[in-house]
């Protein structure tokens, strides 16, 4: 099932205060949540990610740990099996590679080899994301790792409503799950790079997204671009673009890589019948491959027009010099071009 | 801390049921697995048989397990390793079932998907783990999870002397110490790590000297002996429970198997394990019941065959048990 962008009045907060916004009501509700990690304590987290809490809910509620992320997951899954709901931040995403042990081989396992017995439910958070020129070890997404490890549930919202919704749920789901906020999406005066909607309107009282429901974000009959995050706002530009030439688009966003909504993205496709997946992790053995696989495996059930296409980070790492950056990560200009070529080679 | 009559005879008797499980474990380990049928030349198809897959077995570790165990509760956590059937046992690990986890059935702990080195009891609040060192943070977690809800329950990691020197050890006992959390480490040190031995990895003598490293107390118990680690870990639970952190143990322990059963073990000095067996942990505890008069040879007789009585109940439970449907391979990924 999928919905479209719901229509509320009122109130606008930016990505990071709805997603704070969730932890806080979660952890009012219901004293077995916490948090922990590196500096979300006293300053709120580098990015703004527990902002607040730790004046509303004290040190230990809200912990700033040392820079021990195995002992930071590793931390969170005991205290998970306990009947604890812990949220772990993990700061950049990039720093899974010092304690990927926890989540590739203990977080995302422990369910399923016991059998079921023990459940998980704890959330691992990181910023994610390139545009700010930080270089190859800070401007990774990885979403791809984690929705290919068996186990866990991903979470990529691409808008502050989203943000808050799917937080909420994530908090309350008895299963592992990695929530991925953009850096680029956030709505910190500081890291304002890209041309998104940095507040949008977000109910104050709780409400709960559920997962594997795409959103529409944009309606359209010529070409359907599934995108995620910071990608969604890339293809609201190429969209309007493409527009004014004559080429209706359809945006779909999935919202969560696991479980993922193949279903909105086939109604889709029956309408437009050309699909491009536009992605800003890596480009080969992933999300984009991976979505145009399961496209490739129901074609029974559409008419393709033209061959699918997509576009991720080439297989490079990301470089610093913003002149090189912009080269590696997808551009507007780059899925106007992509949705003229979907246009201009038909099967 | 004096062990009182009533915990030596639990310690013996749990000491002496191990042993005769890890004994018989390492019997019916063998079966269907010879003679060798896939490659020339392998010794024997390790997947197949009564008992599939490798088979890591702590005799010669009773000691340490029944030291720990004999103090804990049932809210109390055990996290152990790959070699952790003498934890799991101490702490009360329902022996059936996890006869049948590690025959691969369906009424095991897991229902078949974890195996000896996975084995989780929510019972007894018990869970292995086959990454070296990965288990000790979820102790810290277990810990941290007790002090917020104000349970008062404590948290044991178990490892070998081998995980000291992974990044995990010192992540855990910095952030354990720091936080003052209700969590003992219990190293136990069979001085190898599969083959390497301690004076090849280890850049101390004893472990116990990292403890002030991380600002916390560190016991060292120089002998395989369980009053001693009795001793030894009551103190550091005691200190546990009243708030004061943690506490890193290191005992010396022994491996009588190999790393794996069927290890050729070509890494150890003929005899060791003959050696070894002169000062075996079991022996001592029962000569001292006896001197002291707490137990007769009768009894010991009679401890004996009903400990080998009980390892034969759970071996029969796990044959009679059927293997999991084909179906559940994919289930259990996620909890509804």
């Amino acid at each position: 099932m999928s919905t479209t962008t719901p229509a509320t009045e009122g109130r606008k907060l930016p990505f990071y205060m709805a997603m704070v916004e969730a932890i806080r009501q979660e952890m009012a509700r219901d004293s077995s949540v916490f948090c922990l990690g590196e500096d979300v304590g006293q300053i709120g987290g580098v990015f703004q990610s527990t902002v607040g809490l730790h004046k509303e809910f004290g040190a230990e509620r809200v912990r700033d740990t040392p820079i021990s992320e195995t002992a930071i997951l590793g931390t969170a899954l005991g205290a998970a099996a306990q009947g604890m709901r812990p949220i772990a931040e993990l700061m950049f995403v990039d720093f899974v590679g010092v304690c990927y042990d926890q989540i590739l081989n203990n977080i995302s396992k422990t369910t399923y080899m016991s059998g079921g017995a023990v459940k998980l439910p704890l959330v691992i958070t990181a910023s994610t994301g390139g545009g700010i020129c930080d270089a190859a070890q800070h401007s990774q997404t990885l979403h791809g790792l984690f929705a290919r490890t068996p186990g866990i549930k991903v979470v990529v919202p691409s808008n502050p409503y989203d943000a808050k919704g799917l937080m909420t749920t994530a908090i309350r789901d008895d299963n592992p799950v990695v929530y991925l906020f953009h850096r680029g999406l956030l709505g910190l005066p500081v890291l304002n790079f890209i041309d998104a909607q940095f507040a949008t309107e977000v109910p104050e009282e709780p409400y709960a997204i559920p997962f594997g429901e795409a959103r529409i974000v944009r309606e359209g009959s010529d070409v359907t671009i599934v995108a995620f995050a910071q990608m969604v706002h890339k293809a609201r530009v190429a969209a309007a673009e493409l527009e004014a030439q004559g080429i209706s688009v359809e945006i779909i966003d999935p919202r969560t890589l696991v479980p993922l909504d193949m279903d909105s993205i086939e109604r889709s496709l029956a309408k437009t019948g050309r699909l491009l997946v536009v992605d800003e992790d890596y480009l080969s053995f992933g999300v984009t491959g991976e979505i145009i696989a399961r496209v490739a495996e129901n074609l029974g059930r559409f008419q393709l027009r033209a061959a699918p296409r997509r576009l991720a980070i080439p297989d490079v790492n990301i470089p610093y010099s913003p002149a090189l950056e912009n080269q590696v990560i997808p551009q507007a200009a780059c899925i106007v071009d992509a949705v003229q070529a979907l246009m201009n080679n038909p099967l | 801390m004096q062990a009182t009559h009533d915990q030596l005879l639990w310690m013996y008797h749990r000491m002496l049921l191990i042993r005769e499980y890890e004994d018989t474990l390492a019997m019916v380990y063998f079966e269907g697995k010879l003679p060798p049928h896939i490659q020339k030349g392998l010794a024997f198809d390790i997947g197949a048989g009564t008992i599939p897959g490798e088979m890591h077995l702590s005799a010669g570790q009773e000691a340490a397990a029944a030291g720990v165990c004999v103090h804990l509760e049932q809210q109390d956590s055990v996290w152990g390793t790959h070699r952790a059937h003498h934890f799991a046992i101490a702490k009360g690990v329902n022996l059936d079932r996890m006869t049948a986890e590690i025959f691969g059935k369906v009424d095991g702990l897991c229902r078949g998907k974890g195996g000896h080195m996975h084995l989780y009891d929510t019972e007894v609040n018990f869970a292995c783990n086959g990454i070296v060192g990965a288990g000790i943070p979820h102790a810290v977690g277990a810990a941290l999870a007790a002090k917020l809800k104000g349970n008062g329950a404590v948290a044991i990691a178990e490892f070998g002397e081998g995980a000291a020197n992974q990044g995990s050890f010192h992540e855990s006992l910095n952030m354990a110490s720091l936080w003052q959390l209700p969590v003992v480490f219990v190293c136990q040190d069979n001085n190898y790590g599969i083959s390497v031995n301690k004076k090849t990895s280890t850049s101390v003598e004893s472990n116990v000297e990292r403890a002030a490293g991380y600002g916390m107390p560190g016991i060292r118990v120089a002998e395989n002996d369980v009053v001693a680690m009795h001793a030894a870990a009551g103190e550091a639970i005691e200190r546990a429970r009243r708030g004061e952190g943690p506490t890193l143990i290191e005992m010396k322990v022994d491996r009588y198997y190999g790393h794996f059963q069927g290890d050729p073990e070509g890494y150890r000095p003929k005899g060791e394990v003959r050696a070894l067996k002169q000062n075996d942990p079991i022996i001592r505890l029962e000569k001292q019941l006896i001197e002291q008069g707490v137990l007769n040879d009768e009894q010991v007789k009679q401890a004996r065959a009903s400990a080998s009585d009980r390892v034969q109940t759970a071996i029969a439970f796990a044959r009679a048990s059927a293997y999991p449907d084909a179906a559940e391979a994919r289930q259990h990924l996620f909890v509804e």
